[in-house]
């Protein structure tokens, strides 16, 4: 028989049958019994009952056993606190075995037992074994430090576990290090401000771990580097000197940190050194390189190359190619390339970038078609000399007849004509034709929107407005708006043949909608149609700014946060960690100055208080 | 870090359970079923936020691995880790399956234990992690006999395990010998090749890798030399290799990434790739390039549709690899509407099958030479239907194998040296041995 069946027991009175298995003079069945007590916890049962029943097997040479009773105690000592105080003899006998794997183990386990007494019993044994002459043993102290601030922080401080886990930063062991960056980093977020000065001997020691530990050390450690500032652009080189050899690691993490480091440190060294170049041409091939990872490790990397590619367009700006969609991408690598493909659109490259948006226009996930449609949009506002190219392929879409591909055309035309007054109304045409299959708000808001702002030259254009009044009630607020400008814009321009279509909107906004806004509008419209149509109409028909060339950027400050945050979820998310972190106290990560920029000059001109006006 | 990790089965139930943190309550477990697993829409992301919990996964057959935190972890190595927890897990009991899962996890609660701990990752490496988990995993069809023995360790051998997990060479055991020391080096790239239907190549590119398998002594450290362009240039020597032998002297590699076991800050340096290898087998390095790929096969598409009854497909295949090389494993897919009633086929070599629960017409052909030509067409008749959504014509896609490395990489050499036991660089035996396969290998049509 093998392990699974302890999956299997769903009898009542089973407790009571484990409890005497537990109890059993033979080690194999009490060894057992345990395992089938760990079966029943992992699946939710709740058997803290046996608690006093599994602390008396923890006295045993058997590290199977061992490991085991102490996986149960993590659990439930802290809905047993009382009880558990009964481990702690043996807690405190393991931590002096002659076995590290067994001290190790103990210290490991204790710090997992969020029980006051317990906590208190644990600083002695923590304090030899911070000290220990193994370092299998001071990497899980170290680590120790950190779940025990996380329970009494205060106790660490008085307890002067700080301080030896800032020796640790020097240990001769490299593993050792690397649990000490990660307990000192978790210290240093959960405090809000650092506990630790960080001084170029410290940053040396950690670079030269680097080198020397395993994979997962130096994400901790690079992480912890990219917090630190250098005193000037000499030492900011020199420290991305030491970390771009990371950038050919086969772990992705480890690569995506030692961006983080360079992109960070790059800020402080001036655009057009030479070593500011040759690192913007050095960092785009391990970027790539992660786009044939795993779909999930891609997908981060994704995310991350939206916000370097907005931050530095430069890195990415020859590798459009890679980031076209393949037919068996997961649905979130599709979605993501796609924007990148956008961001890096120039009119280099724009007609290979139209190809391959048709091409996606045509496939079956409806999120990515729509997506491909819009982009086709966005890229006819941001490179002009396509924007023609762009329209004549929105058109071809359009006449494929396909509902949601119709609709979000209609939608990024309205974009483009607002982009490009009275370039293409050629096409208005067109666009009426379909005006029945429109049933999305959206939809139907731009194509009002396009008709109210062409109606001169749309001959039925009040016949189209008057179609829609029918269900006017029944429209979504936006429509309705959309409805109201349209048809105040028709009669500015036509008042003659208008006059009762224009009566009969104002009256269904004002006087027959309990919406505010759209009657606020409505009274707004008609006191300005009743006192002075000349100023409505100038109003009405003023000429519209033109939209900006790159659409959903991110603000430069969230952006500059996240660049801080690269690799972490804040960038998977692209929102500060205060947005999705409960309590974050951690300050609010920026870029550091450049050297020598404006805002130090603005500090050294500075009246001192000695040179006070007398 | 992570502050909980769950093993979950395609039914949302769930097989382990492990909370590094307060904040991760039993009702995380619950919001990833309901959330994720049970979720009506297929998932949208690898990563998920749910009432302020982010929950990572990734899925292995019917197995979902999720890692879940409140905090602004380090995403790419949460996905990482889970990437590598599988591994560990499946060099334990091999493949992923709910009742290896359930069979071993005693055996996961323990590594688990070992290689997370309060939700930092620890060392992962599986050689080493073999020496002191006393567990054996429990392959599926294995008796009782086989598992669980508990060794009694000597004093030695613990601090021993100890200085193993974390001291520098964390990927080798020390005191190893062979009577043979002999290592094999398999270069296998993966063609990647997107081709419009007029011929014009979309995108292009390499993804290879190097694959050693060292069988040596003691603590050797090797030194590795390929034909990079960059490496033979930062040697200051031109290449006195016989340039018609090799066909390329030296190629562009755009990106490599190696091993941990590599020394990086070496090759960022003099561009030398050493090493101390672990034993046995392991990934020595990835390399992507995009120049001068020889493309080992083309296919030439012709479809056209004949009312809305009827369709025509002819496809020329050509090999364009040198004509005294054999390619094998020739497998051309080429995909059929929904609603195809039937298919008549006509090629000239191979076997073509249609394969309607696959809406595909499978071409096999075992074997063909370079510069050959094959032909195939068929005629799909459909069935009709008032489906207004109009079919969209996946890319023909085509898998093979070939002996040799379509990126032009050439291994030149692979120097061994061992100075605390007897043995030189000539005393091993080398293998040296390039496959290249196909990747996404697609041509739209």
């Amino acid at each position: 028989m093998t392990d699974s069946k302890y999956f299997t027991t769903t009898k009542k009175g089973e407790v009571f049958e484990m409890r005497s298995e537990l109890n059993s003079e033979k080690k194999e069945k009490k060894r057992e019994a345990v395992k089938k007590v760990i079966a029943s916890m992992t699946v939710g049962k709740d058997v803290s009952a046996l608690f006093p029943d599994v602390v008396n097997c923890m006295q045993t040479d058997n590290l199977e056993l061992k490991k085991l009773v102490y996986l149960y105690l993590m659990n439930y000592a802290k809905s047993q606190p009382d009880m558990a105080i009964m481990a702690v003899n043996t807690f405190v006998k393991d931590c002096e075995d002659a076995n590290p794997l067994i001290r190790a183990l103990a210290v490991r386990t204790m710090g997992c037992i969020r029980v006051d007494k317990i906590t208190e019993y644990l600083c002695e044994p923590l304090r030899k074994c911070l000290k220990d002459e193994d370092p299998y043993v001071r990497k899980t102290a170290a680590v120790c430090v950190a779940k025990l601030y996380d329970i009494n922080a205060q106790l660490v401080e008085d307890q002067g576990f700080l301080d030896a886990l800032r020796d640790l930063l020097s240990d001769s062991n490299p593993m050792v290090v690397a649990n000490a960056v990660a307990s000192m980093s978790e210290i240093n977020e959960a405090s809000g401000h650092p506990v630790i000065e960080m001084n170029p001997q410290t940053i040396n020691k950690l670079l030269t771990a680097l080198n020397e530990c395993t994979e997962w050390g130096q994400v901790f450690i690079l992480d912890f580097l990219a917090n630190y500032i250098p005193k000037d652009d000499r030492e900011a080189q020199s420290i991305c000197e030491r970390v771009t050899p990371r950038l050919a690691h086969a772990n992705a993490a480890v690569v995506l940190s030692a961006v983080k480091v360079a992109m960070k440190l790059m800020e402080m060294m001036p655009n057009d050194s030479e070593y500011v170049i040759t690192l913007t041409k050095k960092l785009a091939p391990p970027l790539v390189t992660l786009l044939s990872s795993e779909p999930e490790v891609q997908y981060v990397a994704l995310r991350n190359i939206n916000l370097i590619v907005q931050k530095r367009p430069d890195i990415l700006k020859h590798e459009m190619k890679v980031f076209f969609v393949k037919y068996n991408d997961p649905i979130y690598v599709k979605l993501e390339k796609l924007d990148i493909m956008i961001r890096l659109a120039t009119q280099a490259n724009i007609a290979q970038v139209l190809a391959e948006l048709k091409e996606y226009a045509t496939e079956v996930d409806v999120d990515f078609v729509r997506k491909s449609v819009r982009a086709i949009g966005r890229c006819a506002i941001k490179v002009e000399q396509s924007a023609e190219r762009c329209v004549s392929t929105l058109l071809d879409l359009i006449q494929t007849k396909v509902n949601y591909v119709v609709q979000e055309a209609v939608v990024v035309i309205k974009d483009i004509f607002r982009k490009y007054p009275n370039k293409y109304e050629s096409i208005i045409s067109t666009l009426c034709e379909n005006l029945d299959t429109l049933d999305e708000p959206d939809a139907r808001a731009s194509m009002i929107w396009i008709i109210g702002e062409y109606a001169e030259r749309i001959d039925n254009a009040d016949e189209l407005l008057e179609s829609f009044l029918d269900g006017f009630h029944d429209e979504n607020t936006q429509v309705q708006l959309a409805l109201l400008t349209a048809i105040v814009k028709l009669f500015l321009k036509r008042p003659t043949a208008t006059q009762e279509l224009i009566q009969q909107v104002l009256s269904l906004a004002t006087q027959e909608s309990d919406n505010p806004d759209l009657r606020d509008r409505g009274y707004i419209y008609w006191r300005l149609l009743s006192t002075d149509p000349a100023a409505a109409k100038e109003v009405v028909l003023a000429e519209k700014p033109l939209i900006s060339e790159e659409t959903d950027l991110l603000e430069p400050t969230l952006l500059d946060e996240l660049i801080c945050n690269i690799a972490s979820l804040a960038s998977v998310y692209h929102k500060p960690p205060s947005a999705f972190v409960e309590g974050s106290r951690g300050f609010r990560k920026a870029l550091p100055a450049r050297f020598g920029s404006r805002d130090e000059r603005d500090l050294s001109t500075l009246p001192t208080t000695s040179e006070r006006l007398a | 870090m992570i502050g909980g990790l769950f093993i979950y089965n395609h039914k949302g139930e769930v097989l382990i359970s492990r909370v590094f943190r307060d904040d991760i309550g039993r009702n995380a477990v619950d919001a990833f079923r309901v959330n994720v697993i049970h979720a009506r829409q297929q998932v949208r992301s690898p990563v998920t936020n749910i009432a302020r919990t982010s929950f990572f996964h990734i899925k292995r057959g019917n197995i979902w691995f999720a890692a879940v935190t409140k905090q602004n972890v380090n995403a790419a190595m949460v996905f990482e880790f889970l990437l590598k927890m599988v591994e560990v897990m499946q060099s334990y009991f091999g493949k992923i399956s709910e009742d290896n899962i359930k069979n071993n996890f005693v055996l996961i609660y323990e590594l688990l234990d070992e290689i997370l701990d309060f939700g930092y990752a620890q060392n992962t490496d599986v050689g080493i992690l073999k020496t002191f988990i006393t567990q054996q995993g429990i392959k599926g069809t294995q008796s009782k006999e086989e598992q669980a023995q508990i060794t009694s360790q000597s004093k030695e051998e613990q601090t021993q395990i100890t200085s193993q997990v974390t001291g520098q060479i964390t990927h080798r055991r020390v005191g190893i010998k062979y009577r043979r020391n002999e290592l094999f080096l398999d270069t296998i790239e993966y063609v990647n090749l997107l081709m419009s239907q007029q011929g014009q190549i979309l995108s292009a590119h390499v993804a290879g890798k190097v694959v050693m398998k060292s069988y040596l002594s003691g603590m050797p450290e090797c030194k590795f030399g390929i034909n990079d362009k960059i490496q033979m240039d930062s040697k200051g020597k031109t290449t006195t290799e016989d340039p018609s032998r090799s066909g390329k002297a030296s190629i562009a590699i755009d990106d490599c990434q190696f091993h941990q076991c590599v020394k990086l800050s070496k090759f960022e340096s003099e561009h030398s790739i050493s090493f101390i290898p672990p034993d046995g087998e392991f990934e020595l390095m990835r390399y992507r390039t995009t120049k001068d790929i020889s493309l080992p096969f083309r296919i030439i598409p012709l479809v056209r549709e004949f009312e809305r009854t009827k369709m025509e497909v002819k496809i020329v295949l050509k090999s364009t690899f040198k004509p005294s090389l054999l390619a094998q494993k020739i497998e051309v897919r080429i995909p059929t509407p929904l609603n195809t009633s039937g298919v008549q086929l006509i090629c000239m070599k191979g076997k073509a099958k249609y394969k309607s629960s696959e809406n595909a017409i499978v071409w096999k052909i075992k074997r063909m030479g370079g510069m050959k030509e094959s032909q195939i067409s068929a005629e799909i008749e459909l069935l009709q239907t008032n489906d207004k959504k109009k079919w969209t014509r996946p890319p023909i896609s085509m898998n093979f194998e070939v002996p040799f490395a379509p990126s032009g990489l050439k291994v030149r050499y692979l120097k061994v040296f061992e100075s605390k036991i007897n043995y030189s660089d000539q005393d091993v035996i080398k293998w040296v041995r390039y496959i290249g396969r196909s990747g996404l290998y697609e041509t739209r049509c």
